[in-house]
């Protein structure tokens, strides 16, 4: 076992599938020479050559592109975005060609290929760099959509990500990259659509991913020491989402709150809010509700942010109140 | 650069066959389409015959075709028999994606076409792609995008232009510019209207050609090819052609008078490419025996299709994952 930041460890499932697979090489804005905007990237280029770790200009909608065409010719893109927000512009390729490559060819040509970045708000990035956009990709079927909360979990869920053979979007957190965690030194694969219990609780079933995991597990502290037990599910890919563990936990349980970063409306959050009902409503005790981001625009300013995002406090009050209904 | 040699006789008549059938097929499509056997979008390639059959002359088996949603054309003349077009367009089992693309979709592993595509300009990053892919690999393959004077304006055309001229990728970039983009004319729509001049911004090599005879778009398409082959970097063209119908099917093409559409029809392919047998001492029953030939293999696709089963409704989400890493 040993301790890596998140940084280190996508940079070891990165570093572990290219020395495996020649195939598989890494393209994006300043990944090679400037070793990474994060510096995930550090010393891939010395190790790897400027061959398999390619400088992009900044041209998502193009690099993108050439991501799918290159993956349907049979090599195995790693498409880092400097953060999701910038994949916007890009988004036609992932959606229009990534997501229905192989359903449009019917399966004569598929499309392995990583896109991976930072999403959700890091601090005063204001409006443009602050969002959290799982629910904008996780809504087309023919993609895969992960976002990761430990660096255990990065290595292990962006390895299967890289051998995975659809295309994947990879969703990592700016203020995660330095948060350390035991890693096995052993290779290991975590396989794509299966929930981890990030902690056991018999009160109520905190729902979450990425960064929020962090959010739910302090909530949960602050819940104990007043005689509340809290799960914490983390659900660590979106799709396919992990749907029997998620209905056993809701249904011994009964209360659900689910938290996420992102705006609420046609969030990921509704999505679990519609299946979770539809699948367990009679072995609930309570509505399933959500803690997420204020549905209004991420200002700048230091006070405003804290009242948008969904932190502890939000948590803990809502799960008060549930338990008191 | 040598000139390629000139196609013989033999050549000639094999040429003039594969445009009488890409021609037949579609107008055969147009009557079924008109009996509601075919549906959707259907994009008629008629007067254009002339790129298809020429570029794929022009190039090896097994370099990668990409092009728009008019594909038909392409298709035929790669390769793909006529009864996987006309089941494809039917909708039927027996198509060339199994039914699932339809008329804009024609995707052949086999023969290398990765496809159309119906997001205007959204595809031509994926050509730029592949040849990214055979540049990794070290492979002497090319990739010869078609797209159309509409998509002349769109970002992603742009980026991909800028990404395969700074890796000098062995990819050529063919604008079959028959003037309209559907109802706006050329002139309407771009202020330069060669749009091989779209390339000086990134320094491409670029040149315009008249591609209504198929042995000067061979000739030019192989040209561009040996660059492109030889690592000196990517190839831009602008091949004027001209359509004979409307954009789609619900387009009677009333921006354009009659008198235009007569001029077009002087030059058309496969007009042009009968006088050259002609010429060439090849008789006029000959010519007639081709002609007759392509009415007999188009014919028979309709029967064929008309014949096929529809694809299976417990098929329906076999091609939306790839299934296993």
């Amino acid at each position: 076992m040993s301790v890596l930041q998140m940084r280190e460890a996508l940079r070891r499932a990165m570093n572990e599938e290219m020395r495996r697979d020649e195939r598989v090489f890494l393209m994006g804005e300043e990944v090679a020479e400037y070793n990474g905007a994060y510096k995930v990237s550090e010393g891939m280029l010395k190790e790897f050559g400027a061959r398999r770790v390619i400088d992009t200009p900044i041209a998502e909608n193009g690099f993108f592109g050439l991501g799918v065409g290159a993956a349907m010719a049979g090599i195995r893109p790693i498409v880092e975005v400097m953060t999701w927000n910038f994949s916007l512009v890009a988004y036609d390729q992932v959606i229009n060609n990534a997501a229905k490559i192989v359903q449009m060819t019917a399966g004569q040509y598929r499309c392995p290929i990583v896109f991976r970045g930072p999403t959700g708000a890091a601090e005063n990035l204001g409006s443009q760099h602050s969002q959290s956009l799982e629910s904008i990709y996780a809504h087309f079927p023919g993609l895969k959509v992960v976002s990761v909360s430990t660096p255990r979990d990065a290595v292990g869920l962006l390895k299967a990500s890289i051998r995975d053979d659809n295309p994947v979007v990879f969703m990592e957190s700016e203020l995660m990259y330095g948060l350390k965690g035991e890693v096995p030194d052993e290779e290991f694969i975590i396989p794509l659509g299966v929930a981890d219990l990030k902690r056991a609780g018999d009160d109520v079933l905190l729902v979450t991913w990425n960064k929020s995991v962090q959010t739910c597990l302090a909530a949960a502290e602050t819940l104990a020491a007043e005689g509340i037990s809290a799960a914490v599910l983390d659900l660590r890919t979106i799709r396919p989402l992990d749907e029997e563990a998620l209905y056993q936990h809701a249904a011994r349980i009964g209360r659900v709150v689910v938290v996420q970063e992102g705006f609420p409306f046609a969030g990921v959050g509704a999505e679990i809010v519609a299946r979770v009902q539809e699948a367990v409503f009679d072995s609930l005790d309570a509505p399933v509700v959500r803690v997420t981001n204020r549905d209004v625009n991420q200002p700048y300013a230091t006070n405003l942010e804290k009242l948008v995002l969904p932190g502890p406090d939000r948590v803990v009050e809502t799960v008060r109140n549930l338990l008191r209904r | 650069m040598e000139s390629p040699p000139v196609p013989g006789p033999d050549t000639l008549q094999r040429w003039l066959l594969d445009m009488a059938v890409i021609r037949r097929v579609e107008e055969l499509a147009q009557g079924a389409y008109q009996q509601r056997k075919i549906r959707g979008f259907l994009h008629l390639y008629i007067g254009q015959e002339a790129v298809a059959v020429g570029s794929h002359a022009a190039l090896r088996k097994d370099d990668v075709v990409v092009t728009a949603y008019r594909d038909h054309g392409i298709a035929l003349a790669r390769g793909v028999s006529a009864r996987a077009v006309m089941a494809e367009l039917y909708g039927r089992s027996t198509g060339v994606c199994k039914g699932l693309g339809g008329s804009m979709h024609m995707a052949s592993a086999e023969h290398h076409i990765y496809g159309g595509y119906g997001i205007v300009g959204g595809h031509v990053p994926l050509g730029a792609g592949a040849a990214l892919a055979f540049q990794y690999r070290g492979e002497s393959r090319i990739s010869l995008t078609f797209f159309g004077d509409g998509a002349s304006n769109q970002g992603a055309f742009f980026e991909a232009l800028a990404l395969a001229q700074l890796w000098k990728l062995p990819a050529i970039f063919v604008c079959e510019n028959n003037r309209y983009a559907m109802g706006t004319s050329v002139e309407r729509s771009s202020y330069l209207t060669d749009m091989s001049r779209r390339g000086d911004g990134v320094g491409m090599v670029r040149w315009q050609f008249e591609a209504y005879d198929p042995v000067v778009v061979y000739e030019n398409i192989a040209k561009a090819a040996e660059h492109a082959r030889s690592g000196a970097g990517p190839v831009i063209l602008d091949a004027q052609c001209y359509r004979y119908r409307g954009h789609s099917m619900s387009d009677p093409g009333k921006y354009r008078s009659a008198e235009e559409v007569a001029e077009y029809r002087k030059r058309d392919p496969l007009l042009l490419t009968a006088d050259r047998l002609l010429a060439a001492g090849v008789s006029q029953e000959r010519i007639d025996a081709i002609l007759a030939e392509a009415d007999a293999i188009a014919t028979e696709s309709v029967s064929f299709a008309d014949a096929s089963p529809e694809p299976e409704a417990r098929e329906l989400y076999d091609h939306t994952y790839v299934e296993g890493t």
